[in-house]
């Protein structure tokens, strides 16, 4: 890099600016684009795609950098989605605002994230799983019985009516006209998941190239040893609990105030699973690749059941299988392929990929050393 | 009081079962100690125990004239003790570089952190040419220079080695060895635990035999390589 001439240098940024102004804009016409091409429920689509984003990305620094395999991640998205829909909602009667709420449900879901670290720390691997697992269950089943004897979730019904984001005086549950353009709820959605989305990557950027995230990798690798580096691993690995715990609270608030209902069955352990999987298939430990992974998992359901039944018409004539099953079988069918032709993910950090094929290069290397050695 | 390390009767026991039954030892300041003995015999708890990464059940541990029993793991090193742990616990997916800032996780400057860095790529010129690639591609020899630059890179006062030689080429066991002395040298103490007793005694000034988690010899190392006991148990006669 370094002998790079500085006109070449230049140029690459300049082309780096290019498709940064590209990427800008393609995401800001987005809604508009797949309401002209794809159809009008297309937007909700991707508004869910964002908020799994946001959970794959959270879910990641657990996984991905603490190498913590946590499978009850989506009770803290039902923490922060619950605590925003009980303090917005007429369940209680409390119509507090958005921007009090929502950071509320984040710090609770942090808390919730201390309470299954705090008990986990001895745990690795498949024990953690175990009980994480375990955690997510708990808490969705309290949110499923806490109607009685006093109603506080309102139980199996869930929480409805729930207070739409309001920034100000401007709701983003109705339709505003802006610039002359008509932005649909779904729109404006869109643009507030886009702007946390954002952040959420930069704040994981700014991790992975910190102290706390180089400490959080070198426990995943060996913990002992990050130990004896003078790692304070308790606080470290709490802290990993804590920061994607956060992150899953905030994206269930956005969540709560964006659907304007939720119900225990939204946080099932399917979710947590699939949020699993968004981190694993898009590359673990890679922000793009877990971005990639989270877009893929909710477009490609989706796309199936869009897909399926026409493609069966084109080929055959008639239905021969409900999409609607069709989807899931074949959805499965295309993680599997994944995992076997592309192990590491789709999209690995380099580093991994480099790891992970096989290098002949090490018998040659030893061999240097020894005759290195003998010199 | 003069040594640096000083261990008092230390035990250690894994559920029932003594691992140490009372293990004393001193390590002055700048000297190169061995602890020998055979398989099993105590020599890596008695080093974990040191680091903090096992509590032991009675006994007492001085270092730099502080009680270091009730100090977590994390502190000690900040004190100056570093441990380069048995099988080398290089991070495999990190790269030789990031490897060795780990080691300086402890340190806030970040100045001479860059300095210490560049000293551990003249002390390892293997590990410069290899700076960018992750440590888990590394041959054995080399990950085992990457764990001891790490340790390095924490300025420890007292560098405690387990095993260094283990499963390694006969070339690289003798420029481990090399570069043990060379630190040795600069002035940093060392606990050395090595199964190769002889090649330990050569380079230590004094050594100490552990037999199922007891000292059972203690002299300098000339006089141990010397002797009857020595000879008969580790060195094949």
């Amino acid at each position: 890099m370094r002998n790079v001439p500085d006109s070449l240098l230049r140029h690459d940024k300049r082309h780096a600016w290019i498709a940064f102004a590209a990427l800008a804009i393609m995401l800001l016409a987005l809604p508009f684009a797949t309401d002209a091409l794809l159809g009008r429920g297309w937007v909700r689509i991707v508004d869910f795609a964002l908020l799994y984003i946001m959970l794959a990305l959270g879910l990641n620094i657990v996984v991905g950098y603490a190498g913590l395999l946590d499978l009850g991640y989506i009770a803290f998205f039902a923490v922060g989605a619950y605590c925003y829909a009980l303090l917005g909602s007429p369940q209680f009667g409390l119509h507090w605002p958005f921007w009090i709420v929502l950071p509320l449900g984040a710090l609770l879901a942090c808390v919730f994230g201390v309470l299954l670290g705090a008990p986990t720390l001895k745990l690795r691997g498949d024990y953690l799983a175990i009980v994480t697992l375990g955690f997510g269950e708990i808490i969705r089943i309290f949110l499923n019985n806490l109607n009685a004897p006093v109603n506080i979730t309102n139980g199996p019904q869930g929480i409805s009516m729930i207070d739409p984001v309001r920034i100000g005086g401007f709701s983003l549950g109705s339709t505003h006209e802006l610039f002359g353009l008509t932005f649909p709820s779904v729109h404006l959605y869109y643009y507030l998941f886009l702007c946390v989305t954002l952040l959420v990557i930069f704040v994981s950027l700014r991790l992975e190239d910190s102290r706390i995230g180089r400490a959080w990798m070198a426990i995943r690798e060996d913990e002992v040893a990050a130990e004896a580096m003078g790692i304070n691993t308790r606080n470290i690995k709490l802290l990993a609990f804590a920061m994607g715990a956060t992150f899953g609270g905030a994206a269930g608030g956005l969540f709560a105030g964006f659907q304007g209902f939720i119900s225990p069955e939204s946080f099932g352990l399917t979710e947590s699973v699939m949020i699993v999987c968004m981190v694993v298939l898009g590359g673990m430990g890679n922000i793009r690749g877990v971005v990639l992974g989270g877009v893929l998992l909710v477009l490609l359901p989706e796309a199936l059941r869009h897909g399926a039944g026409p493609a069966q018409h084109a080929l055959f004539g008639k239905t021969l299988i409900d999409p609607e099953s069709l989807r899931m079988l074949l959805f499965g069918l295309a993680l599997i392929v994944v995992m076997l032709v592309r192990p590491a993910g789709l999209w690995p950090s380099t580093q991994r990929r480099r790891e992970l094929s096989p290098d002949e290069d090490v018998v040659h290397q030893e061999q240097d050393t020894v005759y290195d050695s003998s010199k | 009081m003069s040594a640096l390390l000083e261990v008092r009767d230390l035990k250690v026991a894994y559920g029932g079962i003594q691992a140490l039954k009372g293990v004393s030892l001193d390590v002055a300041p700048g000297e190169l100690v061995a602890l020998i003995g055979s398989n099993g015999a105590g020599k890596t708890t008695a080093l974990k125990a040191l680091a903090g990464l096992l509590h032991p059940a009675a006994g007492k541990v001085h270092y730099a004239g502080k009680l270091l029993n009730d100090c977590a793991a994390h502190r000690r090193v900040r004190g100056g003790l570093a441990l380069v742990p048995e099988g080398r616990g290089v991070f495999a997916r990190l790269t030789v570089e990031e490897n060795l800032l780990m080691g300086a996780y402890t340190r806030n400057d970040r100045a001479g952190t860059g300095v210490d860095l560049e000293r551990m790529y003249t002390l390892f010129p293997r590990l410069a040419e290899r700076r960018t690639q992750l440590a888990g591609t590394l041959s054995g020899g080399e990950q085992q220079m990457v764990a001891m630059a790490r340790a390095l890179m924490s300025r420890p006062k007292l560098l405690m080695l387990d095993e260094p030689s283990m499963g390694l080429a006969p070339m690289m066991v003798a420029k481990i060895f090399e570069t043990i002395r060379d630190i040795s040298a600069q002035g940093v103490s060392i606990l050395l635990v090595e199964q190769n007793a002889k090649l330990a005694l050569e380079a230590a000034q004094r050594g100490y035999v552990l037999e199922s988690g007891l000292i059972t010899l203690s002299d300098n190392a000339a006089n141990l390589l010397g002797s009857d006991e020595v000879r008969r148990a580790y060195l094949g006669g």
